[in-house]
């Protein structure tokens, strides 16, 4: 997928700056996707101060504002709201929990009702009603940003974070850099706010590039645990030389061998796995042949970038064949990520909360997605209870909110043992997808390709205790890269325990769900990492002052 | 990935820069960005959603760089065409407002048919 020819040399970037731009604020927020900015907006409205830096810019980042995403926008109706909780339990493998689910369905409801009432134009469906199901990312994220800086949020963009700041046991702020000028940022905030995305390894599938795990990797580095990780290997469907990892047409598609033969039990959901099989050792081409004629015109108002890649390759995908490939989405499609421990989306370090694909979603899907709409309501439901909860942590601090002075916490590219060698992010984030990527090792697991791909990945994670050049795309792109190799031994780590197919999680050796594994898996650690069970009946729907 | 800043149509105004999600333009003094790390690209195509005069080019093509011609693209109506298709610009409304999802979605979350042989598309009364 990556040819590694100029211009794919290391590219420049500005020098680091010795000065930094000081911030305070009650709350942080790391990310200005869906999560983050409903997180910025619900705290800001909480009466919070509230900062919020993206890696790129709010309203085009992250894997929704170049697409177009389903929501689980659901009538507050017994039966409809029954079926809904119903649809996926069994694809999620039981490990979901029906009142996550019914808080989600309320306050996806409620948001969506909020983004009608500030301006998205929501189409009327056949019957005249306002048709909710639906948001197209340009235009919801770009509604977004706006209400954002209108609530007062001050907004960083091309910001990354690149590590948290902790006093005493507790998050108090973090740090990073500005890409574009080079300049270092440094907030000091009562509470800290991760949304900065699920981990899809540079794939380049849609919108998917500044999704490296870095939050992740901040939440491990302050001790905050990790759930679900086995869970993210979801692959999406795309035209094998495009980046529109839009899946849901596909549906209507057939799949066919070089020869014009049709692949036998190959499809978009079920036979996903025909269709990688097949990818293992020959092109796979789709014709999308089986749209019914009455939706034909309605496909391209429903999804205008579905169709960008074709029309400017000139190919007609309802009538002509075209290759297809898989590129891995990892847990952005998948459901794992930051462990969350209480009804305000706290993690297990005080001040810590996250939301959106950067924490797990299992508490909804258990251990399988079957698209955006469930994430997109989990993203706006869980970036409205960070914030509130994040806001009201701050608020109890008090005068020592944004006071605190806090000891930086990366390690990994920042604060390595020995400068004795300059590190190439490049190389490392080559070496890690070579572990990620293929299908035969990610979607197809064996005990022994796991523990062959962590043994190399142990050696990736000493390669990154050194230090890249300094400049701002080495610093971050190093980061990046630890990022990503922290997440590969997250998610192998976690699933050689879980010798069983549950979910997205094919295990080969283990081929069958396992009734006496119907648990979630924890896990912790960076140099080492631990793994271990938890009920899924020890829920985390806890109030918050159990916790504090 | 992105492949044209069209000299002739860029009003060097830096939207692209600023909008960019993954950074993969350098602002240039009085003249337009210059394309600094392609290879970061993600192929988004939200530069040419945000160009106020369709002065970009993304090809469709996202692991591999391409050769374009900017007087072919715009014969062919290609550049701008993604920002019309999403109704963004002067003197357009957003076609979020028809997004038709409504009447395909239904079908996609209806349970996939077995599978099995295809055969030409049945026509149902």
């Amino acid at each position: 997928m990556h040819d590694g020819q100029a211009p794919f040399a290391a590219a420049a970037g500005p020098t680091l700056s010795d000065d930094s731009l000081q911030l305070r604020a009650d709350v942080l927020v790391l990310g200005g996707g869906p999560s983050g900015t409903w997180a910025a907006w619900t705290a800001a409205q909480s009466g919070a101060r509230v900062v919020l830096a993206d890696k790129g810019y709010c309203g085009t980042s992250g894997a929704t504002a170049p697409s177009g995403t389903g929501v689980w926008y659901v009538q507050p109706d017994p039966q409809a709201r029954e079926e809904a909780r119903a649809s996926r339990e069994a694809m999620g493998g039981f490990l979901a929990d029906r009142r996550w689910m019914d808080r989600v369905l309320d306050q996806t409801h409620e948001n969506v009702d909020r983004l009608a009432a500030w301006g998205y134009p929501f189409p009327t469906d056949d019957a005249g009603e306002s048709y909710r199901r639906s948001l197209q990312g340009p235009e919801y994220m770009r509604l977004m940003r706006k209400r954002v800086k209108a609530a007062g949020v001050t907004v960083l963009d091309h910001s990354p974070a690149l590590e948290l700041l902790t006093d005493d046991g507790e998050v108090v702020g973090a740090a990073g850099i500005n890409r574009q000028t080079g300049l270092r940022w440094q907030a000091r905030a009562g509470a800290v706010v991760i949304a900065t995305g699920g981990c899809a390894f540079l794939s380049r599938a849609l919108g998917c590039n500044v999704l490296t795990g870095d939050g992740g990797l901040f939440a491990a580095e302050v001790g905050a645990e990790l759930s679900g990780m086995e869970f993210s290997n979801a692959y999406g469907l795309a035209p094998a030389f495009a980046s529109v990892t839009k899946s849901a047409f596909y549906r209507f598609a057939t799949f066919y061998y070089a020869d014009g033969r049709p692949i036998e039990g190959a499809g978009s959901a079920r036979g996903r796995s025909v269709i990688a099989k097949t990818l293992l050792t020959e092109p796979v081409f789709a014709c999308l042949d089986q749209v019914p004629p009455h939706v034909r015109e309605s496909l391209r108002a429903a999804q205008p970038n579905f169709f960008l890649p074709f029309d400017r390759r000139g190919i007609d995908p309802l009538t002509q064949k075209f290759p297809v490939t898989l590129r891995l989405e990892g847990t952005v499609r998948g459901t794992g990520g930051i462990r969350i421990v209480n009804e305000d989306c706290g993690t297990s370090v005080p001040g810590l909360y996250a939301a959106g694909d950067a924490a797990t979603r299992e508490l909804i899907c258990g251990g399988f997605t079957g698209g955006g709409s469930h994430n997109a309501a989990w993203a706006m439901s869980s970036g409205y209870w960070a914030g509130q909860g994040a806001a009201a942590h701050a608020k109890a601090l008090g005068e020592r909110a944004s006071s605190r002075a806090g000891q930086p916490a990366g390690r990994a590219t920042l604060r390595p043992d020995s400068d004795a060698r300059t590190l190439d992010p490049e190389a490392v984030i080559r070496a890690v997808q070579d572990e990620v990527f293929p299908y035969d090792r990610n979607l197809f697991r064996t005990e022994r390709g796991m523990s062959e791909s962590l043994e190399r990945l142990d050696g990736v994670w000493r390669e990154v205790q050194s230090r890249p050049v300094q400049n701002a795309h080495h610093v971050l792109r190093g980061r990046e890269a630890a990022a990503m190799t922290a997440v590969a031994r997250f998610m192998y780590t976690s699933a050689r325990m879980r010798t069983e197919t549950r979910g997205m999680h094919k295990h080969l050796d283990h081929p069958a769900q396992d009734p006496a594994q119907q648990h979630r898996l924890i896990s912790r650690g960076l140099d080492e990492i631990t793994v271990s069970r938890e009920n899924i009946h020890n829920s985390s729907l806890q109030p918050v002052a159990a916790t504090v | 990935m992105i492949e044209l800043i069209s000299d002739t149509r860029c009003v060097a105004c830096d939207v692209c820069v600023k909008v960019c999600p993954t950074n993969v333009f350098d602002k240039v003094e009085d003249a337009p960005p210059v394309i600094a790390r392609q290879a970061d690209c993600q192929t988004c195509f939200m530069c040419e959603l945000y160009c106020p005069t369709d002065a970009l080019f993304v090809s469709p093509e996202a692991d591999n760089p391409q050769t374009v011609h900017e007087d072919e693209l715009a014969a062919r109506g290609t550049l701008g065409s993604y920002r019309a298709a999403v109704g963004w610009g002067q003197g357009r409304n957003p076609t979020a407002r028809i997004d038709a999802s409504y009447r395909v979605l239904a079908l996609v979350a209806a349970p996939e048919p077995p599978p099995r042989k295809p055969q030409p598309a049945q026509e149902q009364a």
